[in-house]
């Protein structure tokens, strides 16, 4: 929206339309449009009760707390996309894949050889930091195929979108591990006891914070912008452009080797060709839900989290009325539509020109 | 209409949004003529040839074409076709991985069956009676780019064309290549096909052609026979300059005597940008300047000085001690800093402010781990929007919102803001109003005095003479002078970029 400002405009108005101007407006909108609709409809939506558990322990269950529980998951990857995005204007559709991956290698750590091993043959934090190293190094060759060999994003990351899931079988032997009887294994995805909130919660917001620390204390944030915006720019200025790219995708691959160790440790088992399925579509739609450009360039990562957290608003809501898991896709894509057509730029000028002419009248009469 | 003419333009305006790219431009073509067209980047011949061909279209004037009487309109590039006007451009516009003869008669053939026999058998005649060394059925790519280009012209001419029109044609061939694809234009000629030659290259013009138009700033400047025209009158033509201005307007400033150190010495660099070799120095405190046409090579210099392009050759001294500068970020350590030709590409980054612009190198210099914080690099913003007086409504105003010449200044900012001891400024004024074109020349005597040393290049040799105390002249890719003292006035500038006394 234009800076131009009218005498008979008042106040009111331009703090609405610096409101709605601002990044982070799009995904609250959203929110408080969901919360609104559920409000109406069901209030019953927002109960929260305190149950007990088989093991004596009280957690809390309801719709808003599952939201925090798989939303998490889903923040944790817009974290990564976000900075994919912005730097290589591009998105990873191979996400859901190295999930399986980092999944599969940190259940291989865990049970070595035997699929049902009586004791952990290594120490969880051993197993989780392999599966990160794995998923790194897979967001490693995504990155080093976008930035040296020039490949498109979705392009480059459709090989692991393919290959992902078999990899993941192969790392153990295409069989089944089960680690369900080391309960500590399962906290991590569930609820550490006594604790009334989901785990995936917290590691979230380590998470949230020490992206927070990373855009504070390097440049992290300006130097991808900067590469997505205009590459051969930024190269004079003595940025190292593929560098730069590559840098995003190892910073996504950490956060797909954390969103798995979180899906495993739910179940404390793995399915190959379930799990994680279809989780790079939420969590690019959660930077697109953020308001952020998917050709890359300036990003809000505050409107990012937030935006993925909508999206599982969104597919809770769905489930509560009794969308099938089949039918969720149609109607996520509604969303997408109304996003792509909203953020389209002739439909935002013809917006704001709607907007100018309808507050142009009204000012008019306030002063007559 | 001329009774030799194939093609008459007449009185052709045409404007874009804010600028007025052609102003009753006149261009006429005979038959068996090669005739080109000249100007500087910007004068404004893509968009004559853009008009003829149907990319454009006219606001005004008219076009006649030999055998038709009324003013013929041309909307589209299938309509210049259909007329007799083919058009072969500067990158090859045909398809390396079909045939030849598939190339030569892509969507050509009419309904949806192919005879494949007659089509290779037809190509094949065509290309001997040109004389090209290529097979029908040979794949495009495995043919030199030379012949790719001869078979680009086939094809053009094979469609029945009066008109030709050859956009840099040369600019990626070698000399032997250059040749080849003149001895094709002759024999063209002789078959009474007429010709536009559009090219940067002065020698290949008095080589081939027969006559010359020029066009300056949108403007019609006058058509010549090439025997008419010397070549150092062409240039004076073409930037607009008359020979006799002597005007000397050289500022104060001396720039620093012959004992004074080098700061930066260069020689025989060499970037894969297609320049040929090159010496270089600089003085502390000294204004130099590459000179030449655009196209010549001094940007393609410039960047290879700051390691912009890839450097394949030569030794660099910096104050003395031999460096290497493979990548920008080395030379800003150094010490250098380079303000790029084109400001929309390779200067500003659009949607970041002002603030993130000015500070963008001297905090990649600082390093990833040690970012400014917002205050400091306020602090930064304010002063040079202060110092530099920038129009901007306030430093977190996204960059690419303001006016050009605002710009400029944000990412001339920048450079100083790293108080580099050697800057390169490579168009600083272009396309920025007067005032701000004399305070930056202002600023950069500013900065020699104080000790630093500036590259300066501009199209406009009023501002070099005004700021450089030292010229490099350089023509096709080459150093061909350097201009000091007494030389530095208009005419020697001219006729050194000319070359020679022809």
């Amino acid at each position: 929206m234009s800076g131009s400002t009218t005498k008979n405009k008042s106040s009111f108005i331009q703090i609405l339309q610096s409101m709605v101007s601002n990044q982070i407006f799009i995904p609250i909108a959203a929110l408080l449009l969901l919360a609104l609709f559920n409000l109406i409809v069901d209030p019953s939506f927002y109960s929260i009760t305190l149950k007990e558990s088989n093991d004596g322990f009280s957690t809390l269950q309801g719709n808003l707390i599952s939201i925090l529980d798989f939303g998490s998951e889903l923040a944790i990857l817009a974290i990564g996309m976000t900075f994919v995005t912005s730097a290589s204007g591009g998105q990873d559709i191979s996400v859901g894949a190295t999930i399986a991956i980092a999944g599969s290698a940190i259940l291989r750590i865990l049970c070595g050889d035997n699929p049902r091993p009586s004791e952990l043959q290594a120490p969880i934090f051993v197993a989780v930091i392999v599966g990160c190293i794995v998923a790194m190094l897979f967001g490693a060759f995504n990155g080093v195929l976008v930035s040296f060999f020039n490949i498109q994003p979705m392009v480059a990351t459709l090989i692991l979108f393919t290959a992902g899931r078999s990899i993941a079988s192969w790392i153990n032997n295409g069989q089944l591990p089960d680690v369900s009887f080391e309960p500590s294994f399962g906290y991590w995805g569930t609820y550490i006891p006594g604790v009334p909130i989901p785990t995936p919660f917290f590691i979230a917001v380590v998470c949230f914070i020490v992206t927070g620390l990373i855009l504070k204390f390097t440049t992290l944030g300006l130097y991808s912008q900067s590469v997505g915006i205009n590459e051969s720019s930024a190269k004079l200025n003595g940025l190292n452009p593929k560098m730069i790219k590559l840098v995003t995708f190892v910073i996504l691959g950490l956060c797909v080797g954390i969103c798995g160790f979180i899906k495993v440790s739910r179940l404390s088992q793995i399915n190959y060709s379930v799990i994680a399925k279809d989780i790079e579509m939420d969590a690019i739609l959660a930077v697109a839900l953020g308001g952020n450009a998917l050709g890359g360039g300036k990003f809000n990562m505050t409107a990012s989290i937030l935006g993925a957290y909508v999206i599982q608003f969104l597919t809770t809501t769905l489930y509560k009325y009794g969308v099938s898991a089949d039918a969720l896709p149609a109607y996520k894509a509604v969303v997408v539509i109304l996003l792509v057509v909203f953020s389209a730029p002739t439909v935002r000028d013809g917006l704001s020109n709607f907007w100018k002419k309808n507050f142009g009248k009204k000012a008019v009469k306030e002063v007559g | 209409m001329n009774k030799n003419s194939v093609l008459e333009m007449r009185n052709i305006s045409k404007s874009f949004p804010g600028v007025r790219a052609l102003q009753n431009v006149q261009f006429s073509l005979c038959e068996g003529e090669i005739h080109a067209l000249m100007g500087e980047n910007g004068a404004g011949k893509s968009t004559l040839i853009k008009v003829l061909t149907g990319v454009y279209s006219k606001d005004e004037g008219d076009i006649f074409i030999k055998g038709i009487d009324n003013a013929v309109s041309i909307r589209s590039p299938q309509d210049a076709q259909n007329l007799g006007i083919s058009t072969v451009y500067q990158e090859i516009t045909l398809c390396p991985n079909l045939t030849v003869a598939e190339n030569m008669f892509i969507g050509r053939t009419k309904g949806a069956g192919v005879n494949w026999k007659k089509m290779n058998d037809e190509a094949d005649r065509i290309l001997e009676s040109l004389d090209i060394p290529a097979k029908a059925k040979q794949q495009l790519s495995s043919c030199s780019i030379a012949i790719q280009q001869m078979i680009a012209i086939a094809r053009a001419v094979d469609m029945q064309c009066k008109i030709l029109i050859l956009d840099e044609p040369t600019s990626s061939l070698d000399e032997q290549e250059v040749e080849k694809l003149f001895k094709l234009m002759r024999d063209l000629k002789k078959k009474g096909v007429g010709i536009i030659f559009v090219t940067h290259f002065l020698d290949q013009v008095y080589e081939v052609c027969d006559k010359i138009t020029v066009l300056r700033d949108g403007q019609f400047v006058g058509e010549y026979e090439i025997k008419d025209l010397p070549r150092v009158q062409l240039v004076s033509k073409m930037l607009g300059k008359e020979l006799d201005d002597m005007s000397d307007i050289r500022g104060d400033y001396e720039g620093p005597g012959e004992n004074v150190e080098k700061i930066f010495e260069a020689t025989s660099l060499q970037s894969n940008a297609g320049i040929k070799p090159f010496d270089f120095y600089i003085r502390k405190g000294e204004v130099n300047g590459f000179t030449g046409l655009l196209g010549s090579g001094r940007s393609e210099c410039v960047r290879a000085i700051f390691g912009a392009d890839r450097v394949i050759k030569g030794t660099i001294k910096k104050n003395g001690q031999t460096v290497k500068i493979g990548k920008p970020i080395r030379a800003m350590k150094l010490g250098i800093g380079y303000l790029p030709e084109d400001r929309k590409v390779d200067g500003i980054i659009g949607d970041l402010s002002v603030r993130e612009n000015i500070v963008l190198a001297l905090q990649v210099m600082k390093g990833f781990f040690r970012p400014f914080s917002k205050a400091q690099a306020y602090k930064f913003a304010d002063e040079y929007i202060k110092k530099l007086e920038i129009k901007t409504a306030s430093a977190d105003t996204p960059i690419k919102s303001l006016s050009g010449g605002n710009q400029q200044k944000v990412i001339l900012a920048r450079w100083l803001l790293t108080n580099p001891e050697y800057l390169i400024l490579d168009e600083p004024t272009r396309g920025i109003d007067v005032g701000t074109k004399i305070e930056i020349q202002k600023l950069v005597l500013e900065l020699a005095k104080q000790g630093k040393s500036i590259t300066f290049i501009s199209s406009e040799t009023d501002e070099m003479l005004r700021t450089c105390s030292r010229l490099i002249v350089m023509r096709d890719r080459k150093v061909v002078g350097e201009l000091k003292g007494d030389q530095l006035n208009q005419n020697t500038i001219m006729s050194t970029i000319a070359g020679g006394d022809k």
